[in-house]
């Protein structure tokens, strides 16, 4: 018996050695890494002239991608724990309507309108996340119902309140107001009128807004999308939650049995995307200066895409927030790329469908590679 | 040799009922420290219920479980695993997309603090993960390398290994051979010998008399959830093992059949 357990202590000769640049390669963010270079690539062939790489077109596909990056990052977090949820693009819709409803209809202040949608987005996360672990439900079928429910008080209260879908005025409201600036104001104003002073950018030649810079800051939208990617990253890769968050979702039972609390992981994973959505929310009700009762539909798709197309498993227990921003950046890239070459809109489900295809199939292969999966 | 060392668990009259089935219909081990306990017995015999009662999974309907001579409480898992006793999970043990050194601390991760922050020290986790695979005759690729990538010898030897870095008195196997080979098999069975020699208490469930023989010190046979004895080492053959397992007639009857050749 002893002779046969007595591997040679130093050289296995079935392992292969593998070049550090291969090893270097084969990461998680591999596919969301070629599929940004290749649309980069792409637009930069097709579309170079277009305006899209100028500074207003770069702030335009930023914003855009900055906005998907939010809600990825929740989105990828929550599926690397396990878990779905579609109610994401509801919640930006519920969120945006009671800041609205709380600053405008009611008059109360802006920061405590905020503050309050965001303890109730978080406390409906954490309903969805207790009734996914308590009933066992799979929190497809749990947050589809959350879904229905929130779009429903989100287009019945506006049209109870105030008769109408769209509740305005609240850019308004918000003036001066300290939290609404977090959300809604931009930042390096000074920065980029100095780089407008010195002819790095260019700037208005008439109108209002003459000798200002086309690009007067950067919203503080893309400053969230990168706190959040860089908070997500940290935490899931660096610290001891992280660890439990692929444990929980890798497999659940297995970390129970060595004390990992997954349900309490999931729960606050749930609280973290309903988080996720109401910055979204907040951010769009700033800029936008009002909130609809349609806002954020089917935003819960194009996150859960974001961070598929970011390398991450549908079934839990592995992913990248990495990845996932990478998967938004594409979106947001595709999506506006299109609209500067003038392509028919239609089309820009026919490019996504098809890059979504392939970055699966990519990462599919890449996750067999570093996990032995059959 | 163990008559002189007092036990490190005594599980007395152990009675487990799910509803009106009776899985333990009163069982009595005694563990030692530095001592093999082989559970045998033949599927749907009680052994996994046996042992997750030891391991706080489940409460004893009746009974009493001594540890180190103090009556013990699990609520939960955690607790058993705080007090020493740790259990590998034939199928449950590991995460297969998880990296070596993740699984290793899993539930235990060390931290390092920067300021107010707690970071997962990778560097320790991966170092403390290379040298301890090491000593148990496995080598990695490296630390990064998802547990999927294993064999099966080789992922319950990283769970072992787990168990005993994070100071198990007591390690219970739960068929860890089961499903594999021979070669890993006797890889599995060379780390349960050193596990023991470290004065570790084991508690090994098979249903392979010959794997008990391997490494057992003590053998105690379930049927129906109920003993059907205890024997130690060189009072007993495998045969009348075999035999006692499954349940002496039924056993005759098939070798008839057979030939022999059971
Ligand atoms: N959670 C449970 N609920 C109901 N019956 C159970 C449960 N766990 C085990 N049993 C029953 O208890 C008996 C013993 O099972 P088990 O301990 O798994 O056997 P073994 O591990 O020896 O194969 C079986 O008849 C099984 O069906
Ligand atoms: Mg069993």
């Amino acid at each position: 018996m002893s002779d046969s357990a007595n591997v040679d202590a130093n050289v296995d000769e079935r392992v292969k050695e593998m070049s550090s640049f291969r090893k270097s390669l084969i990461r998680p963010e591999l596919g969301g890494i070629c599929g940004t270079v290749a649309v980069f690539v792409f637009f930069a062939l097709f579309a170079f002239d277009s305006g899209m790489f100028n500074s207003q077109g770069i702030l335009n596909w930023s914003i855009v991608s900055a906005q998907f990056m939010i809600i990825a990052v929740g989105a990828c977090l929550l599926m690397i724990a396990g878990e779905f949820d579609l109610s994401v693009g509801s919640m930006i819709g519920f969120a945006g309507m009671m800041i609205a409803i709380f600053s405008v209809t009611l008059g109360w202040p802006v920061w405590l309108s905020i503050l309050i949608a965001f303890v109730m987005c978080v406390a409906i996360g954490a309903l969805n996340g207790i009734i996914v672990v308590r009933t066992g439900l799979p929190s497809f079928i749990v947050t589809l119902a959350s879904l229905f429910i929130l779009r429903g008080f989100t287009i019945y209260l506006p049209q109870t309140v105030e008769r109408k879908t769209i509740i305005g005025g609240v850019r308004d409201a918000a003036e001066g107001d300290w939290l609404g600036a977090i959300f809604g104001s931009k930042i390096f104003t000074g920065l980029f009128q100095w780089f407008g002073d010195i002819g790095l950018l260019a700037t208005f030649a008439r109108g209002n807004r003459a000798g200002q810079p086309v690009v007067d800051g950067i919203p503080m939208l893309i400053v969230w999308a990168l706190i959040l990617v860089v908070f997500g990253h940290i935490l899931l890769t660096r610290t001891k939650f992280g660890n439990w968050i692929f444990a929980s979702g890798g497999d659940a039972q297995a970390a129970r049995y060595v004390g990992v609390p997954v349900n309490r992981v999931k729960i606050l994973m749930f609280m973290f995307t309903a988080f996720c959505a109401c910055i979204f929310a907040t951010c769009q009700v700033m800029e936008f200066g009002s909130a609809g009762a349609d806002r954020g539909l089917l935003k819960e798709f194009e996150a859960i895409i974001a961070v598929v197309i970011g390398g991450a498993l549908l079934t839990g227990g592995y992913g990248s927030v990495i990845g996932a921003a990478l998967g938004a950046l594409i979106f947001g890239v595709v999506q506006q790329g299109l609209f500067f070459a003038g392509v028919e809109s239609s089309l820009f489900r026919v490019f996504l469908g098809v890059i979504l295809l392939l970055a699966v199939i990519l990462n599919t292969y890449i996750r067999r590679m570093i996990t032995g999966e059959k | 040799m163990t008559a002189s060392k007092k036990p490190l668990i005594e599980m007395k009259n152990i009675e487990k009922h799910f509803g009106s089935v009776i899985a333990l219909a009163g069982v009595s081990v005694d563990v030692y420290p530095g001592e093999c306990h082989c559970l045998l017995g033949d599927n749907g015999a009680g052994k996994s219920t046996f042992i997750k009662t030891m391991s706080g999974v489940h409460k004893p309907t009746k009974g009493e479980i001594f540890f180190e001579g103090k009556p013990l409480n699990f609520e939960r898992p955690r607790d058993a695993i705080r007090a020493g006793i740790a259990t590998v999970y034939q199928d449950l043990a590991m995460i297969p997309l998880m990296s070596v050194s993740r699984n290793f601390f899993m539930g235990n991760e060390p931290e390092r603090k920067v300021g107010p922050f707690s970071f997962f020290d990778h560097e320790k986790a991966n170092e403390v993960t290379m040298s301890e695979m090491k000593k148990m005759g496995i080598n990695l690729r490296g630390p990064d390398q998802a547990v999927g990538t294993l064999s099966g010898g080789e992922r319950q030897t990283v769970a072992i290994a787990r168990a005993v870095h994070f100071g198990a008195k007591v390690l219970i196997l739960d068929e860890p051979t089961s499903a594999l080979g021979v070669r890993q098999t006797s890889n599995v069975l060379a780390t349960v010998d050193k596990v023991r020699k470290q004065g570790i208490a084991v508690v090994f469930i098979t249903h392979n008399v010959r794997h008990a023989m391997a490494v057992g010190d003590t053998f105690t046979v379930l049927n129906r959830g109920k003993t059907l004895g205890t024997a130690k080492r060189g009072e007993i053959t495998p045969e009348e093992l075999q035999e006692l397992m499954a349940g002496g007639q039924e056993l005759a009857t098939l070798e008839g059949s057979l030939g022999g050749t059971v």
